[in-house]
């Protein structure tokens, strides 16, 4: 039998358990967190924001991996993908990634998992269909033992003055507070979408960001957040896939062109930016036309979530024109995060460790997007990593755990520096974020100018939030979203603003091509008075 | 955006309730479960196929309600579409052992 956590006290004040490792979020990430800590003998409690089995931006798509096999030719592949990272990434985190994600897809074959099969009959497990690969890890969660908080959202950590202690926040169905003291706690709260309607986003408020930042981590990558994605007008599919084989026209007809002046034939990688610009002027219509028949069967069934939309207005891809458009991606499908100090995932800060798209993933992927793929690979080896780090940092800890006093440590959103006032609500503040950080011509395409305008609102909009923000009950959830996108949107602005070249998706307008003098990470610590620093010298120092 | 929680199909197992990741649905005390905050409704389509009898509809515009009627959802056959496109049924998951995506990445 594994170890379950233990009650420290019940309803109806509230739940208050203890573990060894808490684990904070519910997708892929935070599954194979809590299943490596559980296996390593500690007791595990994972509490999420929604359902584990459903959250996050896995459960509700269909996910390559970056799968490399064991053999010569995997430092070949690895090479080659850095050369695409803007100089940013490092090939040693790359290479130990692909190994431990090898690994773990080969555990979930050998677990059961319905992986499809090739021609030759071997099993192709270099792909995962959400729904299914997040229902499966569900079900190993629970079999290792792993106590599951399902819409239990986390409003802040707690520190004993020396090391994160565990966590607190509330539940949403049961509606009263929850508490868990843990000896190490696995941040896998995902990335932050900005509120935008894209696949998984309800969750995805960077709330990890704040939360970790507040306890003194750093974060790095901030400012590549200028990854959009292709979706039908006023959909939620942001899956660029089918935008590979589609043509692009404006109002009129005429056909969007490429760089050599043919008409675009694949809107995805690079070609988002012509999309993009087309998009600026006006609406923009898209057709699936250069897929072939046995092509166009093998997206329906392979990709059934995209052709949804399709299929409930009525619209037949391949030979209708229908208006399209691009989703923001915030650090989803951008790079930022909470920095990773060692191997362990760990984050610098005593206890605390990170995985998933909450962690930065400029080691993996630099300036450019990690896709589906790559941070797909990411969720299965930094998950796993973090879940083995706490677990050995909970077993080292041992009794001294829980001998200070122990603090929250949550500010903006739940505790303001003065007064709360009744007009300063999340959805504006929402709403004003998101109106510096998603359109195109402010954020797919910066600029120095716009970028200090940007910055200057932000700073208002964070005034507000830091001195007047205030919530009760299950509305400190709300609260504390809008400070935690707030805080995202802040660093975001600032470290696009500190980056003075383009280099990936940091698209800036003023400033065309890579400075030498950038060739380096940045990172930025503090939460109301942050600081952004280079980081050439960690990152020379992770690379001996 | 969720839409529909059809009266005529839904079995009350309040699955939806615990399933979504919005936190979409309220239970009721002696009735089918309620759309209580659609608005937090990130248009997954994941309720649909947990639903063990496609009692739901989540509509393609994930901006607003668009006021399809239940009529039209039955008479377009559109009840159930993403779970059977999926392979999965009556709540429970199947299909994935078929997913030819790999001739995508080929092909890609």
């Amino acid at each position: 039998m594994p170890k379950t956590a233990t009650a420290v006290r019940s309803a109806p004040e509230g739940l208050h358990l203890a573990a060894d490792v808490l684990v904070l979020g519910g997708g892929p990430s935070a599954a194979w967190g809590a299943v490596a800590a559980a296996e390593s003998g500690a007791t595990v409690v994972l509490a999420d924001k929604g359902y584990l089995g459903t959250s996050g931006a896995t459960a509700p798509s269909n996910t390559g991996t970056w799968c490399v096999p064991p053999g010569d030719n995997r430092h070949t592949v690895v090479e080659r993908r850095w050369q695409r990272t803007g100089e940013l990434a490092d090939q040693r985190w790359m290479l130990r990634c692909v190994d431990t994600a090898y690994r773990n897809l080969l555990k979930l074959s050998e677990w059961g998992y319905p992986f499809p099969s090739e021609d030759d009959e071997r099993l192709y497990i270099a792909n995962l269909r959400g729904p299914d690969y997040m229902r499966f890890m569900r079900r190993r969660v629970l079999l290792a033992g792993v106590t599951v908080l399902d819409h239990h959202p986390a409003l802040e950590l707690l520190s004993d003055g020396d090391a994160v202690v565990g966590a607190a926040g509330v539940g949403r169905q049961v509606e009263h507070d929850w508490r868990v003291d843990a000896k190490a706690v696995v941040l896998a709260t995902g990335g932050c979408a900005f509120r935008e309607r894209i696949l998984g986003s309800a969750g995805l408020t960077g709330d990890g960001y704040l939360m970790a930042a507040e306890a003194g981590a750093t974060l790095s990558g901030m400012e590549f957040t200028g990854k959009y994605t292709l979706a039908p007008h006023g959909s939620s599919l942001n899956k660029g896939l089918p935008f590979r084989w589609a043509s692009f026209h404006r109002e009129d007809g005429s056909a969007i062109l490429g760089p050599t002046g043919e008409p675009l034939r694949n809107g995805i990688g690079d070609r988002e930016e012509e999309v993009a610009r087309a998009l600026i002027e006006g609406p923009v219509y898209a057709r699936l036309d250069q897929a072939e028949p046995a092509l166009q069967g093998w997206l329906r069934q392979g990709q059934p979530n995209c052709f949804v939309p399709y299929d409930r207005a009525g619209i037949d891809p391949f030979s209708d024109l229908f208006r399209i458009t691009l989703r923001a991606e915030g650090t989803v499908r951008g790079t930022g995060g909470i920095d990773i100090v060692s191997d362990d995932c760990a984050t610098g800060v005593p206890g605390l460790y990170v995985a998933g798209d909450a962690a930065s993933r400029e080691i993996m992927t630099g300036a450019v997007s990690g896709g589906g793929a790559v941070n797909s690979s990411w969720a299965l080896a930094s998950g796993w990593w973090a879940g083995k780090g706490a677990s050995t940092h909970a077993r080292r800890r041992g009794g001294k755990a829980f001998r200070n006093e122990v603090r929250p440590l949550g500010q903006a959103g739940l505790r303001p520096a003065a007064s709360p006032r009744a007009d300063i609500a999340a959805t504006e503040i929402i709403e004003a974020v998101r109106d510096e950080v998603t359109p195109l011509d402010k954020n797919f395409f910066r600029s120095g100018a716009g970028l200090e305008k940007s910055g200057e609102r932000l700073e208002s909009v964070w005034r507000d939030v830091r001195d007047h923000l205030q919530g009760e009950g299950l509305e400190r959830i709300r609260t504390r979203e809008a400070a935690s996108i707030a805080a995202a949107g802040r660093w975001s602005v600032a470290a696009a603003l500190h980056r003075s070249e383009s280099r990936g998706m940091h698209r800036r307008t003023d400033l065309p091509g890579k400075k030498l003098s950038l060739a380096h990470r940045l990172v930025i610590n503090g939460v109301d008075d942050f600081r952004i620093a280079g980081a050439s010298e960690r990152l020379a120092e992770l690379a001996s | 955006m969720i839409e529909i929680v059809s009266a005529t199909r839904c079995i009350e197992c309040d699955i939806c309730v615990k399933v979504c990741p919005a936190n979409v649905f309220d239970a009721t005390k002696d009735g089918a479960p309620v759309i209580a905050r659609q608005e937090d409704c990130q248009t997954c389509f994941l309720c649909e196929i947990y639903c063990p009898t496609d009692a739901l509809y989540v509509a393609e515009v994930a901006e607003g309600p668009t006021g399809i009627s239940e009529a039209e959802v039955e008479a377009r056959h559109l009840f159930g579409g993403y779970a059977r496109a999926l392979g999965w049924k009556r709540g429970k998951a199947g299909g994935s052992e078929f997913d030819p995506t790999h001739r995508i990445r080929v092909a890609q």
